[in-house]
């Protein structure tokens, strides 16, 4: 019954969407940490989405495709270096390192995620009213 | 005369049946509105209808394991949708706010279909008993 599809379908959607939240979370939280060498500065990450095909059953390939998250990638932005030899993260020559999250990217990127996650759920209640509806046929 | 059922009914139960798969295929589209190269699919709906109800009339059995079942499948119909925007700059055609207009449009349909296959039961009932 292709009606449980859109289930797993908008679940997936949920799924990937969610986990966009969590490394946008993860950005703006380390947004402000910053490191005293390159390798050890936090840098933005962000998830890859790809349509992953349902092989439930054969022959369906073509309509039903849910999403999945193939990865997630580190910005290879450059980092912001300031020199502050006050600071108790300085190294020898006084410079410390700012992750390469731009906050504002981040605030937006949340934003669409939420939404997408909100259409998703949405579609889930919507299916979820039709199968109701479809299981009271004929009273 | 004999009531039968397949008659009785009429299209509606392939026309439930074709608006459940677009259901799925919109969803996908939704699910798939952030992936990057993804390109939007819609059904053909009279196509997908035609082909539904053919397949109701000409159900083959399988009396072998390697014979192909042909009815499971619903997937002639669904084709690319032509995007009304050009691209955004990772390929995908996708457009949220067209996709749930449809997918709402689409579900009242549904709930058409099912008022249609109510009112025709309802009538099969009151044949049957008389009242």
């Amino acid at each position: 019954m292709s009606l449980f599809n859109v289930f797993t379908i908008s679940g997936t959607g949920m799924s990937a969407q969610s986990v966009r939240l969590n490394t946008t979370a993860s950005n703006i939280a380390n947004a402000d940490s910053v490191s005293s060498s390159v390798d050890k500065t936090y840098r933005a990450r962000h998830p890859v989405f790809a349509a992953a095909m349902q092989k439930a059953a054969a022959g369906q390939e073509d309509s039903s495709v849910g999403v999945q998250v193939l990865g997630v990638v580190e910005s290879n932005k450059p980092l912001t270096v300031e020199h502050n030899p006050a600071h108790p993260m300085a190294d020898k020559d006084g410079y410390i390192y700012k992750p390469n999250v731009n906050v504002i990217e981040e605030m937006t990127n949340m934003i669409s995620a939420s939404r997408s996650y909100q259409t998703n759920v949405q579609l889930a209640e919507s299916a979820k009213n039709m199968l109701n509806k479809t299981l009271q046929l004929g009273k | 005369m004999a009531i039968n059922f397949q008659q009785a009914l009429g299209i509606h139960p392939q026309t439930l049946a074709v608006r459940a798969k677009r259901a799925e295929v919109i969803s996908s589209n939704i699910a798939n509105a952030d992936t990057p190269g993804y390109k939007a699919k819609d059904m053909d709906f009279k196509a997908a209808l035609a082909q539904a109800s053919q397949k109701q009339q000409s159900g083959m059995s399988r009396t072998h394991a390697k014979h192909f079942d042909i009815r499971s499948e619903l997937n002639n119909g669904v084709q690319y949708r032509t995007p009304d925007q050009p691209d955004t700059g990772d390929g995908n055609t996708v457009d949220a706010q067209v996709e749930r207009n449809l997918y709402l449009e689409n579900s009242m349909q549904y709930q058409a279909s099912l008022q249609f296959l109510t009112g025709r039961i309802k009538g099969l009932k009151k044949a049957i008993t008389g009242q």
